[in-house]
């Protein structure tokens, strides 16, 4: 009884010190330095907080925060949308009707256009698939982690730099290509028969 | 009529008075709260973020005032008003400086014990009133806590009165400085009537008071509900235990209450132990440090300064220790502080027959 009121008092005055040493010990700010500094975990006085949108801890560049793509390297071969697991990926694609219309900055051709290329980080779970399989190499993880937006839409990244009238445009040269192999085709056919 | 004019301006100064430091003690405990666990706390609003509550309260006022559709309508309105005004109407007893006293009254302490009281009601009023578990639990510890403490907080300061033989606060203040009317000894063997200062504070003038006061102290926590002995508002069990369901101003009323309330437990105990509105400074042969640091202005400075200490002390108990299960809660009432209370009372009887 009476050692553990004695025990009660010393575990409380041995807690209250303790604390009243941190309310008098430094107040200073924490200094923003890299994890990878040989420093970082010896960072025992001052304060703890790190005043986030005017103090930022120093990232890795190779960080993977977030996707981005880009466009001009991309040859819509729909790949990534593809081995997504959450389908956070939507790539419409249409081909060219007069063949090449440019090369990527590693030479590989480019046959079709991408009125639209989305991603919707909101599903995205991060995992880097589409940057492995990406065959060009333009979709990748880059180290802005700061994403925080207002409205939910805004976190459906669009990268397609299509004008939509582009777009309806090469549609319809496509459409009346199509149309017009289909026409050809039935006239060859047509005429096989007509022959036989 | 002049007469209700002081009536009323007196009832004003004093809510202000009241709502200027629940604004200032938020602050102050959030900042004490973060300095302690090596934080920053508020920095945005204001220089050192002092503008934090006053922001705050903007916000609690332009809130919606929800009432759940299975609450009692009557009891869940009425509640935060009692207790705050439970609260509020003890204020008008407390003696401020020599000759600064809103009322007079000679049963000033049994009055604020009594009126206290009241505020358990207030409690119950709302964990009943707001049909939720979570409240309804709350409000039972909390009246049982209440409740308990109070006998123990009684006693102590039973064992003060019995010393001072008034239960006016105003001649309970008076006794413990260069003011008294009697002779006041220190310890009981040196007559310390004209040196004053902290020599003249009941707790030396009868050492055993030091005992009651820790268990007044211990005691007003309690019945402030602050922690450690916070298990009415438990937030890791309860959610916010009685005020679970309040929003928006009924919120900051019962805010307001839990503040006024720190600050007027601390004043009692720091009237009836701490030598109230005296200054610290004695009197030493020819420096008289004491005649000169006393009158209204230097009596509110000191009662101030000692209230806030004394609350400052709550605010680092309540961020250093973890809160007590409600069996050791009723184990520290019923079988330690209420006998050693009972002791001081025994005491105290004995100190005022043989030693004064």
């Amino acid at each position: 009884m009476y050692n553990k009121a004695i025990n009660g008092f010393t575990t409380a005055m041995k807690g209250l010190s303790l604390t009243f040493r941190h309310l008098f010990a430094s107040n200073a700010k924490r200094k923003v330095i890299s994890v990878s500094d040989d420093n970082y975990f010896k960072q025992l006085e001052g304060t703890n907080t790190i005043q986030y949108p005017h103090q930022k801890l120093p990232v890795p560049e190779v960080g993977r925060y977030q996707l981005d793509v880009e466009i001009d390297d991309c040859i819509v071969c729909d790949l990534c949308a593809k081995i997504c697991p959450v389908d956070c990926i939507t790539i419409e694609s249409i081909k060219s009707t007069t063949g090449s219309i440019g090369e990527t900055s590693d030479g590989s051709k480019k046959l079709l256009y991408a009125p639209k290329f989305d991603i919707d980080m909101a599903k995205c779970m991060y995992c880097g698939l589409c940057t492995i399989v990406c065959p060009t190499e333009c979709i990748v993880m880059t180290n802005q982690y700061d994403k925080s937006v207002f409205e939910l839409k805004n976190l459906n990244y669009e990268f397609a730099d299509m004008a939509p009238e582009v777009a309806a445009e090469k549609r319809q040269l496509l459409e009346n290509q199509l149309a017009e192999r289909q026409a050809a085709k039935l006239a060859a056919m047509n005429k096989k028969e007509g022959d036989a | 009529m002049n007469f209700y004019t002081t009536y009323f301006l007196i009832a004003i100064g004093l809510f202000a008075f009241v709502a200027l430091f629940t604004l200032f003690g938020v602050y102050a405990e959030r900042k004490l709260s973060a300095f302690i666990q090596d934080r920053l706390g508020p920095t945005e609003v204001g220089k050192f973020g002092m503008l934090q509550t006053l922001a705050d309260i903007m916000k609690l006022i332009q809130k919606e005032l929800i009432i759940p559709a299975a609450a009692d309508k009557v009891l869940f309105l009425m509640a935060p008003v009692i207790i705050f005004v439970a609260v509020y109407l003890g204020f008008a007893a407390l003696p401020w400086a020599p000759g600064l006293v809103p009322a007079n009254v000679n049963i000033g302490l049994y009055y604020i014990l009594a009126i206290i009281s009241i505020e358990t009601l207030g409690i119950l009023m709302a964990g009943w009133g707001s049909n939720n578990k979570y409240s309804i639990l709350g409000a039972m510890r909390s009246a049982a806590q209440i409740i308990s403490y109070e006998i123990p907080a009684g006693f102590a300061l039973i064992s003060v009165v019995m010393i001072a033989q008034t239960l006016n606060l105003q001649d309970i203040s008076m006794q413990q400085g260069i003011l008294s009317p009697e002779k006041i000894k220190f310890l009981g063997l040196w007559d310390v009537s004209v040196n004053g200062g902290i020599l003249a504070w009941n707790i030396f003038r009868a050492p055993h008071l030091i005992i009651a006061f820790v268990i007044y102290f211990i005691a007003s926590l309690a019945e402030s509900n602050r922690a450690p002995f916070d298990i009415p508002e438990a937030e890791s069990e309860l959610v916010a235990g009685f005020h679970t369901e309040f929003t928006g101003l009924q919120f900051a009323l019962v805010f307001l209450a839990e503040y006024a309330m720190m600050y007027l437990v601390s004043m009692v105990g720091v009237i009836l132990f701490l030598g109230a509105w005296n200054t610290p400074l004695p009197n030493i042969g020819a420096v008289h440090l004491a005649s000169w640091t006393t009158g209204i202005a230097w009596g509110i400075f000191w009662i101030a300064t000692k209230t806030l200490a004394l609350i400052a002390v709550q605010m680092w108990i309540r961020w250093t220790l973890p809160r007590l299960r409600v069996d050791q809660l009723m184990n520290l009432c019923w079988k330690v502080l209420t006998p050693l209370a009972f002791l001081c009372m025994l005491i105290s009887g004995v100190w005022r027959l043989w030693l004064m």
